[in-house]
């Protein structure tokens, strides 16, 4: 199968979309997602677009209903989020242009569970007259 | 569960934390078809969505569609989506069987009367109610009884969608879909021989985060999942615009990828996912598999020519019929040729079935 040929026609639309998108984040702070899933990818297609993208200085990974794993890419701002089930299939694939994805940042409905959470630690501590 | 518990609320009861929540969400937004800046919405419309009755009626058909959705990739998204409706009747799924199966099923209908979801696969015969019955009852009678209360019908499959293979030519039992005999209900229709599975879960999902039917096309589907022709999508379309074509299935061209449209692919005519949304586990469709688009998910699509006959080429080709009909008469005479000629033309306008016989002039 040769995937250059159709690559070529359907990556370089895909990586100036990208390329707008970073510069728009660069300018005015505006985010952008790209959803993988719903591009209609040939063989090979994928493999090249990561090879493009290369690796970051970040990697996390998140254990929430099946793992997730959040890359940036070597370009700063550019970063693959890759959702996957508790039984390892993959989701969801899509492409955040932000400064920092929306899943890692702690939600705001769990801090003050967190908060609670971290005194009845404290108590259990021993240390019930400081909270 | 409760009938009245919500989305959210079962979610969280499983332990399921805010960011498991929003990833949940992501995945059906992407499951849907939505684009990603819609999962704000999804997220807040899940959260308080309730949980529906679902009867699913099984009529002519060959399960396909069951085995299609029961076997789909996302078991997380699709395990907490059907653990959230309540599936009240289902024939190949449920564990009761008989008398007791069937009162499930009213019991269903009567306690959520006029919302419940009903899904149907399979057709509808008309030539004789004895041709496909449950429990003693044709499956007119039982799609009429259940559709009367039913808030929407989602009609999943070629068959319940348009009639399907039971409809073929000459269509022996009188096969009609779920659109030809419910009138009076708004019916979201699901085709595909099967449909993809994320295809059917994205209606479900729709329906079951939004309370409503998404917007649909001129054959009643979801126009978010059939909006597109496969040509269109296809991966091989730049091999099309160049003029590059496989001619057989093992030439040079079929084994460089090019486009499939002269082996009959129906792409350019089809209004269907599979470019994107791809089968057994997101790995591949049938065109990047090597072989052409059926057309399965268009109405009548069995009788449409020839899955290998090229679009090009007229389905009633006067000549392509002469030349079998010479053939035929020169190895067995004139006059019983042109009567084989004629026959076949006869057969070609009604797109019956030829036999051997038939063309030999036997007949």
């Amino acid at each position: 199968m040769n995937t250059t040929d159709h690559a070529a026609v359907t990556l370089r639309p895909l990586l100036h979309e990208i390329h707008h998108a970073l510069q728009r984040l660069a300018q005015v702070g505006e985010e952008h997602t790209i959803d993988l899933e719903a591009l209609p990818f040939g063989p090979g297609d994928e493999a090249l677009l990561l090879e493009f993208l290369g690796s970051g200085e970040v990697a996390a990974q998140l254990h929430a209903l099946g793992e997730s794993r959040v890359l940036e890419s070597r370009f700063p701002g550019v970063w693959l989020v890759t959702h996957f089930s508790e039984e390892g299939v993959r989701l969801a694939q899509q492409l955040e242009i932000t400064r920092t994805p929306a899943l890692l940042r702690t939600p705001q409905e769990e801090l003050g569970v967190a908060v609670e959470q971290f005194a009845q630690a404290l108590r259990e501590q021993g240390g019930a007259d400081d909270v | 569960m409760s009938a009245h518990i919500t989305l959210g609320e079962a979610l969280r009861r499983r332990g399921v934390s805010r960011r498991g929540f929003l990833k949940f969400c992501t995945a059906t937004a992407s499951m849907m078809a939505l684009p990603p800046t819609m999962v704000g919405a999804v997220a807040e419309a899940l959260e308080s969505a309730p949980r529906p009755s679902v009867i699913w009626l099984s009529f002519q058909e060959c399960t396909g569609c069951t085995e299609s959705l029961t076997r789909s990739h996302a078991p997380t998204v699709e395990g907490l989506i059907f653990d959230h409706i309540s599936l009240d009747y289902h024939h190949t799924l449920q564990a009761a069987s008989g008398d007791a199966a069937e009162e499930a099923r009213e019991e269903a209908m009567h306690a959520h009367w006029g919302n419940y979801l009903l899904v149907v696969d399979g057709s509808i015969p008309l030539a004789n109610p004895g041709y496909s019955t449950i429990a003693g009852m044709s499956n007119l009678d039982m799609l009429k009884e259940s559709a009367e209360g039913a808030a929407a019908i989602i009609a999943v499959g070629s068959c319940a969608a348009f009639g399907g293979l039971p409809k073929a030519k000459p269509n022996p039992t009188g096969a009609v879909s779920v659109a030809d005999i419910i009138k009076d209900k708004p019916i979201i229709n699901v085709p595909g021989c099967p449909p993809v599975p994320s295809v059917m879960t994205g209606v479900l999902a729709h329906y079951l985060t939004f309370g409503t039917i998404p917007e649909l096309d001129v054959y009643g589907r979801p126009k978010v999942f059939f909006g597109q022709n496969i040509h269109d999508r296809c991966y091989r379309r730049t091999f099309y615009d160049r003029g590059l074509f496989a001619k057989t299935f093992d030439d040079e061209g079929a084994r460089k990828g090019w486009c499939l449209y002269r082996l009959g692919c129906k792409g350019p005519t089809t209004y269907n996912a599979c470019a994107t949304m791809k089968w057994n586990q997101g790995a591949s469709w049938p065109i990047e598999a090597g072989h052409g688009c059926l057309g399965c998910s268009e109405p009548d699509f069995w009788d449409a020519g020839g899955f290998y006959r090229a679009l090009s080429i007229p389905i009633n080709d006067p000549a392509a019929a002469i030349g079998i009909g010479v053939v035929a008469g020169a190895a067995i005479g004139i006059a019983s040729g042109a009567m084989a000629h004629r026959k076949k033309v006869e057969a070609t306008h009604h797109r019956e079935p030829l036999k051997v016989e038939q063309l030999e002039g036997k007949a």
